[in-house]
């Protein structure tokens, strides 16, 4: 029998239908598998007593011949997701013991369609960083290790926990959330698939806020077909959203099967700096010959603003951040460290709660957006954006979809690049445009480094078509044919 | 673009952020780096460009201006660090 750790989302759903095995056998599998890999540091909090319950009564709906769309199906959420009476952290020192009375509508939906929630995933604090490693509760690590180096890799940021926890089979698929690739490139990193879909097809409400304009949360799988189910369950317009969008959600899975034929892919010719690695350079150019048998025709396409995304990015997400996390506070919820009076407080708190990143972060943002540089940075930066996402529009006037590496280089040691802001910064070089532009993107695993690690390939496409996403994603799935366990 | 202590000392009290100051120099020096890097948006063109202040190309949803919940007080304050009574504890603001 196989181990019921290494099922797929769509393979697990069929068997459960049939009553191979039940919801509560297959949480346990998962629950045990977790409490194995606990080196990894992938979660902060493990719900347990809530997975079984949830496992017992998916079974009751099964047994019942009812059931949603992921009956049954063990998830770890990303801790930026708010869930009702289980502790919610954001991996930050500031939200300590925040229990929020409320659930995300992402991991509401999720839960309405039958899934089994594991646990709180592990990311970098607040959602900024690229490596896991600015987490108050530790670095995560990854699952893949560089043949014949006993070094510990990092998973990628800030989905880092997500990433890990599903490529080391310890969730069948979980929620991430991407700000400039937070799923992309963890996705990239520990050779899973990652999808950003379209800013407004899932709900923000009651997940943290990092920078309002670009958080999007998607999903983090195994396979092109399972992100394609956990998508549309988790999709949908939102009331309590006001930039969630009243369309309605198509059936992605039934897109998968469509292929590539008379698609025009775009090769953006930017999107080769010098510190792309010779690798992932050959895997590209690999996967533009794959599409090319499946019958699309690939062209050349210039995204001329490609080069000022990233500095564009580092001013609106620290501006939007200095704005968002002016919440954390000392007085509702979260850490509080007495202070001479109430601004004292205030500023001993946030001292202390923060992490280095994270307040340099808000340091930025504040400086950008105060008074006589304004204009000169923060109007300026949303200017360029503006330029950046014309690029797009442009280019989506002569392809269907776009083909790029997800990142510059595949996982680097725990430890690398902490010391340098802008060298850890340039990991979303490729990811960081679309974010701007708020069209969807994915990363599909494509293949192995010479040293044994995983490299992604990303899609992205016009606003609101993800189901061209997912064609694309699954031929270059099939044509990858990417090993899913990695070599631990 | 260079920043100087008392321009860090600025930010970090706009931010409510205590720095000692014995951690200026170095954090000034951080900032510093991170925005020389952003200066390069400078040579970009920008005359006559809208700017873009969102994510999405949808109009923003608006909903009646009602009150749709309330009444839960004790929710409210269970997560805070000194919550009695209905009220958020503060240190004195008032002599």
């Amino acid at each position: 029998m196989t181990e019921l750790t290494s099922l797929t989302i769509a393979a697990a759903r069929e068997k459960l239908l049939k009553k191979e095995f039940t919801a509560l056998e297959l949480a346990e599998a998962h629950l045990a598998a977790m409490e194995r890999a606990k080196d990894l540091n992938a979660f902060i909090t493990v719900t347990s007593d809530v997975a079984r319950e949830r496992a017992k009564e998916s079974d009751k709906r099964l047994f019942a011949g009812q059931g949603g769309a992921l009956e049954g199906i063990p998830l770890g959420i990303k801790d930026l997701f708010c869930t009702e009476g289980v502790l919610t952290t954001a991996a930050s020192h500031i939200l300590d013991g925040f229990t929020p009375p409320y659930e995300s509508t992402v991991s509401q939906k999720l839960r309405d369609a039958g899934s089994v929630m594991l646990g709180k995933l592990n990311l970098d604090e607040f959602a900024m960083g690229s490596a896991n490693i600015t987490s108050y509760y530790g670095p995560v690590k990854n699952p893949w290790k560089a043949k014949g180096r006993n070094v510990e890799l990092v998973p990628g940021g800030s989905s880092g926990g997500s990433a890990a926890s599903v490529a080391a089979h310890l969730v069948m698929g979980a929620t991430g959330t991407d700000t400039g690739g937070s799923i992309r490139q963890p996705a990239a990193f520990c050779g899973i698939v990652g999808v950003k879909p379209t800013y407004g097809r899932c709900s923000r409400w009651g997940i943290v806020a990092f920078a309002s304009s670009l958080d999007q949360a998607g999903p983090m799988t195994r396979t092109v077909r399972d992100a394609a189910i956990m998508l549309r369950a988790m999709s949908g317009f939102d009331p309590k959203d006001s930039t969630s969008a009243q369309l309605d959600v198509p059936d992605f899975e039934a897109a998968l099967g469509k292929g590539v034929k008379g698609l025009r892919i775009g090769i953006p010719k930017e999107y080769r700096p010098a510190g792309l690695s010779p690798e992932l350079a050959v895997l590209w150019d690999k996967g533009v010959e794959w599409l090319k048998s499946a019958g699309a025709t690939p062209v050349e396409i210039s995204l001329p603003h490609t080069k000022a995304a990233l500095p564009t990015y580092y001013i609106v997400a620290p501006a939007e951040a200095s704005s968002n996390l002016a919440r954390y506070d000392g007085v509702r919820f979260g850490l509080r460290v007495p202070g001479k009076s109430l601004d004292d407080m205030y500023a001993k708190t946030r001292a202390a709660g923060f992490g280095a990143e994270v307040r340099r972060r808000i340091m930025i943002g504040t400086y950008v957006l105060s008074a006589g540089y304004y204009d000169a940075y923060y109007l300026k930066a949303q200017k360029v954006r503006a330029l950046i996402n014309q690029d797009f529009t442009d280019a989506f006037e002569k392809v269907d979809a776009i083909l790029t590496p997800t990142a510059p280089t595949p996982a680097f040691g725990i430890g690398e690049k902490s010391d340098d802001p802008i060298a850890m910064y340039l990991n979303d070089v490729f990811t960081v445009p679309a974010s701007m532009a708020g069209i969807p993107g994915a990363s599909v695993p494509a293949g192995l480094s010479a040293d044994g690690l995983p490299l992604g390939l990303q899609v992205l496409t016009r606003r609101w078509d993800e189901e061209t996403l997912f064609r694309v994603c699954q031929v270059l799935e099939d044509a990858a044919q990417f090993p899913l366990l990695p070599a631990v | 673009m260079s920043l100087d202590k008392a321009t860090v000392r600025r930010i970090a009290t706009l931010a409510r952020i205590e720095v000692p100051d014995t951690d200026l120099e170095a954090v000034a020096g951080q900032l510093s780096g991170i925005l020389d890097w952003i200066e390069q948006l400078k040579e970009v063109d920008t005359e006559n460009v809208a700017p873009m202040t969102g994510g999405t190309d949808l109009k923003l949803q608006w909903r009646k201006d009602a009150v749709t919940d309330g009444d839960k007080a004790d929710k409210v304050l269970a997560n805070a660090p000194d919550g009695h009574d209905s009220f958020f504890g503060v240190p004195k603001v008032v002599e």
